[in-house]
């Protein structure tokens, strides 16, 4: 197809020019990108579209399906497999260790909302200030959000054994009186619990600080002015306008509770008093058990749990990027 | 300036610095909760430094007769931890350049271009990214088994067991978070650049690779830094998608190599600092990359 024709029968009748020249300016931004740029931009955008769909979002919905049957993964999946919502039924009435875990995945995000998630706001806060030596501060409070949470288990087993820190400090070393932190399954959550928040504190100190920089100065100034002390100034002036900051650190801290799974792992396969619904998961699945009709139905309460979180941020994003 | 004003900026400034004993009560709080926090990597390093008898004699709380690095060496041989260190490498290094350039080329395309599907996109991006693993890790572990990969990139000619599968579920979950950043800086470059360049003949490959990604330099350098530290941690894919032990990277072959190698807790000490010590290196060398790329997400720039 060539010739002026088609743009001359959106341009406004009116004098002849030559027509050719008329283009309707909304149109003109994208004229100038050839066929191949387009398609270029096809498979920049195409290949990893399809690779997301597939590895991320396929898996997904399959779960969903595969929640449905009592499929083990021998034998080819047929219409004799499907069970309705019986995997559903065990797991909330009979599964003895589905409402165990869904308590502990929700100590773990208490914790972390109501312990790490403020220390490490009230660490960026007393750190977010000329000082001498913040950096080192920072550092400190930081290394521990660059350990995987794998070789945190061994770091805090060294605290945590008969013969480790803790226990030698209590003087609990013996036979009798020992206090077994990671076997007793009512204390052992507990004792994970302060390793994993150990990380998790600065990793919202490091998000915070960040945010606090991007406040205004002059609004400090002006409650300072207004006679505002510290703590109002904080609670009144500088968290409000902190809001975009704020959403990013609870949907961090309810995705990292809701992904917690390498450091129960190491420790004891999460079992014993150490069960999560993404332990769960694998345990029931993959490896000798091979319930994958059923590991899926709890993959799936995990997905609706988390979906919670991924919308409130998607949300707020959207919200921005169409402001 | 009135007396009035300049009365209270000197408030100010003294409020913000507040008095003399504050400052050093401040001070105070401030070392020993920092000591506190570094406490258990320096107990692990003290540990391992110690040999197991004169542990087990005089308790692990007790001063040092002596100090040495035999339990790091006998660590390392025993459980020929390089290997493990090889392997990382083999899966970091393409899994940290193939996510940057594939994010950098949506980001790219999502920054630059506005149509009405590439806030979705990105959406169904970031939200995968959003997703435990554990979600997808029944369906794709068969995925695993079913799909074919010829023979030089894996032993069993299927996906599961290979390095190619963990590289690839590594970019694409990490994509994600990268892209999310990198458009956000991206926009950031004004778009008359482009648009001359484009108005100029430019094909859409060359603005990408000679007039933007020279100047997302700076997000690039973050982002590799912070995807090299997560590829590096990564304890789930390997364990769920790789049978053979002694093809895992270091930070899932911790899970085998715990009872079979590090026989006391002197050697685990040994092992945990080792595999700490490179993400702890990267962070206190590229500190202002690592910080940088954890917070460009949150913050917009």
């Amino acid at each position: 197809m060539s010739g002026p024709a088609p743009s001359n029968a959106s341009a406004p009748p009116g004098p002849s020019l030559s027509g050719a020249d008329i283009v309707p300016a909304h149109r003109r931004r994208y004229s100038v990108l050839t066929r191949r740029d387009k398609t270029m931009m096809a498979l920049m955008v195409g290949i990893p579209t399809l690779l997301c769909l597939f590895f991320i979002w396929f898996p997904t919905v399959v779960s969903f399906g595969l929640s449905f049957t009592n499929w083990q993964g021998y034998t080819a999946l047929t219409g004799k497999n499907i069970i309705g919502l019986k995997n559903y039924e065990y797991l909330f009435t009979s599964y003895p260790f589905f409402w165990p875990a869904v308590w502990h995945n929700i100590l773990w995000l208490l914790t972390f909302v109501f312990i790490a998630t403020p220390i490490g706001i009230f660490l960026a806060v007393l750190l977010d200030r000329e000082m001498r030596g913040t950096r080192i501060y920072q550092s400190a409070f930081f290394i521990p959000v660059v350990l995987s949470l794998a070789v945190i288990g061994f770091i805090w087993q060294l605290q945590y054994t008969s013969q480790g820190f803790i226990n030698s400090v209590l003087g609990r070393t013996g036979q009798e009186d020992v206090i077994d932190w990671l076997g007793n399954p009512s204390l052992n959550l507990w004792a994970v619990l302060v390793a994993a928040s150990w990380r998790h504190v600065g990793y919202v100190m490091v998000l915070y600080l960040a945010g606090l920089k991007s406040v205004d100065p002059t609004l400090r100034e002006a409650a300072a002015i207004d006679g505002a002390n510290a703590r109002q100034t904080f609670f009144r002036v500088v968290f409000p306008v902190m809001k975009p900051i704020n959403i990013v650190i609870v949907v961090v801290t309810v995705i990292e509770s809701l992904r917690a799974f390498d450091i129960v792992y190491i420790i004891n396969q999460g079992k014993n008093g150490l069960e999560l619904l993404s332990v769960l998961i694998t345990n029931n699945s993959i490896g000798e058990a091979r319930l994958l009709g059923f590991g899926s139905a709890i993959a799936v309460v995990l997905l609706v749990i988390s979906l919670v979180p991924i919308v409130i941020f998607l949300t707020r994003t959207m919200r921005e990027e169409a402001a | 300036m009135t007396a009035a004003s300049a009365a209270a900026a000197t408030h100010v400034r003294r409020r913000r610095r507040g008095p003399r004993w504050r400052r050093v009560l401040l001070h105070v709080f401030l070392i020993s909760l920092a000591l506190l926090w570094l406490f258990p990597i320096l107990w692990t390093l003290y540990t391992a430094l110690r040999p197991f008898g004169e542990t087990a004699q005089d308790g692990y709380v007790s001063l040092p007769r002596s100090l040495s690095f035999d339990n790091f060496v006998s660590a390392w041989n025993q459980a020929q931890m390089w290997r493990f260190f090889l392997n990382t490498f083999v899966v970091a290094l393409p899994g940290v350049t193939l996510t940057l350039f594939v994010s950098s080329m949506l980001g790219f395309v999502f920054s630059r271009f506005s149509f009405r599907a590439n806030l979705l996109l990105l959406m169904m991006f970031t939200a995968g990214n959003l997703l435990p693993p554990q979600v997808i890790i029944v369906p794709l572990y068969q995925m695993y088994l079913l799909l074919p990969l010829p023979k030089p990139l894996s032993d069993y000619g299927l996906m599961y067991d290979s390095y190619f599968g963990i590289i690839l579920i590594h970019i694409v979950f990490q994509t994600g978070f990268c892209t999310f950043v990198l458009s956000n800086y991206m926009k950031t470059i004004s778009r008359e650049l482009t648009e001359a360049a484009l108005v100029d003949g430019a094909s859409i490959w060359m603005i990408y690779r000679k007039v933007v990604l020279p100047l997302t330099r700076p997000a690039l350098a973050a982002m590799a830094t912070l995807l090299f530290v997560f590829i590096y941690n990564d304890f789930f894919w390997a364990l769920m998608l790789m049978k053979s032990g002694d093809k895992r990277p270091i930070t899932s072959a911790l899970n085998n190599l715990q009872g079979a190698f590090f026989t006391n807790y002197n050697q685990l000490a040994a092992a945990a600092f080792l595999v700490a010590l490179p993400t702890i290196i990267v962070y206190l060398v590229l500190s202002k990359q690592f910080v940088r790329g954890l917070t460009l997400g949150s913050t917009k720039g």
